[in-house]
């Protein structure tokens, strides 16, 4: 007990005058950070360090740890500082996965939120986790082994995470007999590395030693040729990412609105970045919307001024459109609003990204629907390099294009982690599936403005004489759809119409040579086919489609890029045993053997049409009289 | 120019934008109710998050009938002072059955309790359920989240919980599944403490020490709240003698050990807290059934 004794001191003050005490403890400010290391570091015992230093440890708690430390523990009759934050019964005993656990302790200037994240496996998926909301992060290094692969990848993941403080705390300085040019190297290797993959963060060293004490509270005679702070006066004095936040532009995601009586009508939000008044110019977006804030209301009543990190009630002057979804800025400087985006994202489940699929995104109080693109490339976590991929599996982190099928409300990660950073949100399962950050807005959206032209789709229609249109043949392979459409462009020739045809065979020898038939690669062939469509028909054309496009979702997206009436959707309708007793190209044969994957019909669905524009029926008419019915449905063509 | 805002004020916007959240993205929310300090500041950032309007769900208190008297008086002056509606769900198996924590042991938490709370939140078709549990205040605590999901029949899946990103809750469930929801997970004993005392909020009265009947029971201290209760449950009445007594947590009376105290004050209250040392939960009787992983198996079974 006498090692307890003369450290477990409770403050004096507390006993002397408790009203000063609280008094002091009422302007704590908060810090988050995140520990990075694993068990062989001394990460626990640091953390265990830190608590029971800072007197947050309860005597039968501190008892407790004693017996446990005799029996269990690998310090002989010290204490173990470790078993104050390891042993979770559910770890040992059931090897469940468990992303972060969080620990609490409190100094005279701060109060600490701890993310402690256990094991190897899971590490970035459960790292990324802790790191997104610390403002600094603390990556132990063995003072016996130096740098090593894993304080790369807890610098990286840090860095990508936005984690603007990092400290490198050289532990077990007590087991290399606080040899200060050992010390020195390794801050050195560290600098090196930090220059060379770019990441311009600020970093502080400090040689401790968890388990002796040394530079954790006090300031240690065994390394008096150090002149730096202590690991608690670092963390104690450190820059709040709060502080940041709050000398930036004013947002407010609106996640409420608060209308108990005709007479009173607000938005509730937390307030992520800058501050806001009454008197000031706001601006609603996406909508754009402006007003004048009146009030800042809270409970205990209203307020003269409000900043980041305030959850509060804002009321306007006008009756502005905004709701749930919305941000509130101000009004000279909003943020952008795109729908596509170059992204990172980080795999949080076990089943892979399916690029092309929809996903519910949740940004800010933001929830749409989101679809990501193949990965331009993943990163290799522990040697920083870029590697193809099609997917991203758990734990990978990948920079793609997302799409969104609305416009939102965003800003740079590195601006605003509460405007840049999103879920994804598996639409079947609910489950949570990968996390990512927004770098920019992509052509289409705000960058690329429509250039406006003089001469525009209606001159083209009138010159050539007729309306353009799209007439979109889907139905199974071998149902007749190219044959028809030929026969149909015939007709529409010697009738002096301008036409041309877009065969499926033939884009895929070159616009859309890239892809192959997986359902995402389907997808993104009919969304292809659908913009040289449209540009087309601004071009005057007629426009006749030969695709199997089996899916109905496609069809829909490609219907809505046209003006309404232009989208003629023609349904081959052929049954499967027909199609497949034609077999033209001989492909149902290599299907059913296997040779051929993803084929419609056989081993990939075909969704037909509920209401097409025009069907016809290949078994009753022949490809001739087909296009006669097909034509005659059109007219008039003008 | 920056404005540092304090540890407290940090959490407690934190706190009322769990709850905004949960109001937007749910269907019918409901708090829980247990009249206890942690409750009481719920219930104060409650009020606060939907201010000027009451707080858009009800009250429920999961009843076992073993409460303290004080402690029924607060429940119901709180809630007629919120302008929220209070819904009392008592299990009518354990009543029926007699369930009390003298005969019954464990089962009397399980069935006044978990079943209960189940039972509750089944019969009034709640979704999503706000609790005052903290990660401070037990081991496998901390590592709860703070969106904690719940099957059809209420089991907690430790490997299917959802990893909680920045500030960005995943709210999206099934039909028939549901939501615990911790508003107050990043508080500590002593933050909740120092928010009563800033914000001047009610708590029960037992909280501070008096003079009141007490009995001794396999070496507890316990309040004879209800001494003829007591009486026929016993089989014999307790040896009563007046003491100095305040609780430290208030759950079922005879399953709350009191500690002998002079502090009459909030302040004297949370002085006594930093200086005694000994943890907040070492009063309750609940943590120490089953051993270790007591809390860990408890909340597998539904327990909050």
């Amino acid at each position: 007990m006498s090692d307890a004794d003369t450290i477990y001191k409770t403050d004096a003050l507390i006993a002397e005058d408790i009203d000063a005490y609280l008094e002091t403890h009422q302007h704590k400010s908060l810090l988050r950070f995140i520990t990075c290391g694993s068990v062989d570091d001394g990460k626990s015992t640091l953390i265990g360090r830190l608590l029971y230093d800072s007197k947050m440890i309860f005597e039968d708690q501190l008892e407790a740890l004693q017996a446990d430390s005799k029996r269990v523990g690998t310090q002989g009759q010290e204490i173990d500082f470790a078993l104050l934050v390891d042993g979770l019964a559910a770890e040992r005993e059931q090897g469940i996965t468990i992303d972060v656990a969080y620990r609490f302790f409190a100094t005279e200037k701060r109060k600490f939120i701890v993310a402690d994240c256990p094991g190897h496996e899971q590490y970035t998926r459960n790292m990324v986790t802790g790191a997104s909301t610390a403002d600094l992060a603390i990556l132990l290094v063995d003072a016996r082994k130096g740098i090593i692969v894993q304080t790369r990848r807890h610098a990286y993941l840090a860095h990508l995470i936005g984690v603007k403080n990092i400290v490198l705390a050289v532990n077990k300085m007590d087991l290399i007999g606080y040899d200060q040019d050992r010390y020195n190297a390794i801050c050195e290797d560290f600098r090196a590395f930090v220059r060379e993959a770019g990441i311009d963060e600020n970093f502080t060293c400090i040689p401790i030693s968890g388990l002796a004490g040394d530079n954790i509270t006090s300031r240690s005679e065994n390394t008096a040729w150090y002149h730096g702070a202590t690991l608690m006066e670092y963390l104690e004095t450190v820059e709040l990412n709060n502080q940041q936040d709050q000398s930036k532009a004013f947002r407010m995601p609106v996640q409420w609105v608060n209308r108990p009586n005709l007479d009173f009508r607000g938005f509730s939000g937390l307030i992520s970045t800058g501050s806001v008044k009454p008197g000031d110019a706001v601006r609603v977006l996406p909508s754009g919307k402006t007003s004048t804030v009146t009030r800042v209301v809270t409970l205990d009543g209203d307020l003269d001024e409000a900043v980041a990190g305030q959850s509060v009630t804002i009321c306007f002057a006008d009756e502005v459109d905004c709701s749930r979804g919305n941000v509130i800025s101000v009004a000279d400087n909003p943020p952008e609003v795109s729908d596509q985006f170059e992204t990172t994202i980080v795999w949080m489940d076990d089943d892979p990204l399916h690029v092309g699929r929809s996903y519910w995104l949740k940004l800010g109080t933001q929830i749409v629907s989101a679809t990501v693109q193949q990965p331009k490339y993943t990163v290799n976590v522990n040697t920083m390099e870029h590697l193809a991929a099609k997917t991203l599996e758990l734990n990978a982190i990948g920079v793609a294009e997302l799409a969104t099928d609305k416009p939102i409300v965003f800003e740079p990660y590195t601006d605003s982690r509460a405007l840049g950073g999103f879920i994804l949100i598996d639409k079947i399962t609910n489950r949570t599936v990968g996390a990512g950050m927004l770098h920019f807005s992509l052509r289409r959206a705000q960058n690329v403005h429509w250039q406006a032209t003089d001469i525009g789709r209606e001159e083209h229609a009138n010159l050539k004489n007729q309306k353009p249109r799209v007439l979109w043949f889907t139905g199974l392979s071998g149902s007749g759809k190219s044959t028809i459409a030929n026969e149909v462009e015939k007709r529409l020739n010697l009738m002096n119409r301008h036409t041309f045809l877009l065969d499926g065979d033939n884009v895929r020898h070159g616009l859309n040579k890239d892809l192959g038939f997986t359902e995402a690669d389907r997808i993104e062939n009919i969304r292809r086919v659908g913009e040289v469509a449209k540009l087309m028909t601004d071009a005057g054309l007629i426009v006749l489609t030969a695709f199997i496009s089996p899916f109905r979702a496609e069809r829909d997206m490609v219907r809505a890029m046209m003006p309404e009436g232009e989208f003629v959707e023609i349904f081959v309708d052929t049954p499967l045993e027909v199609a497949e007793e034609r077999d033209v190209k001989g492909l149902y044969k290599k299907a059913r053997s296997g040779a051929l994957k993803n084929f419609t019909g056989i081993d990939s669905p075909y969704e037909a049409p509920f209401n097409p524009e025009i069907r016809v029926n290949t078994v009753e008419m022949t490809a001739a009289d087909a296009a006669e019915h097909i034509i005659r449905l059109l007219m008039p063509l003008k | 120019m920056a404005r540092i805002l304090t540890h407290l004020e940090r959490l407690e916007a934190e706190s009322i934008h769990i709850m905004r959240e949960v109001v937007a993205e749910s269907e019918r929310p409901v708090m829980l109710y247990s009249v206890g300090k942690d409750s009481a500041v719920m219930l104060h950032l409650a009020r606060k998050a939907f201010y000027p309007s009451p707080p858009p769900f009800p009250l429920l208190h999961v009843d076992t009938t073993w409460k303290f008297q004080e402690m029924y008086k607060m429940r119901d002056q709180m809630a007629k002072e919120s302008g929220m509606e209070l819904l009392v769900y008592q299990n009518q198996d354990a009543k029926d059955r007699g369930i009390n924590p003298f005969d019954h042991g464990p089962l009397h938490t399980d069935m006044w309790k978990t079943q209960g709370l189940k039972m509750a939140l089944d019969q009034f078709g709640f979704d999503a359920a706000f609790g005052g549990a903290r990660r401070d205040e037990e081991k496998s605590r901390a590592k709860e989240r703070i969106f904690s999901f719940r099957t059809a029949t209420h089991g907690w899946d430790p490997k299917n919980q959802r990893p909680e990103l920045w500030n960005l809750y995943n709210a999206r469930k099934t039909k028939g599944e549901s939501i615990r929801i911790f508003p107050i997970s990043n508080w500590t004993e002593l933050d909740i403490w120092q928010y009563i005392h800033l914000n001047n909020i009610p708590i029960v009265p037992l909280y501070f020490s008096a003079k009141r009947p007490t009995f001794e029971y396999q070496g507890q201290l316990f309040m004879a709240d209800d001494i003829e209760r007591l009486e026929r449950v016993m089989g014999k009445r307790p040896e009563i003698t007046e003491r100095s007594i305040r609780f430290r947590t208030l759950g079922c009376f005879p399953l709350t050990g009191a500690v002998e105290s002079d502090a009459k004050t909030l302040p004297e209250v949370i002085q006594e807290m930093l200086l005694t040392t000994t943890s907040e939960r070492q009063g309750r009787v609940i943590d120490k059934d089953g051993g270790d992983a007591s809390m860990e198996k408890k909340k597998q079974e539904g327990y909050f």
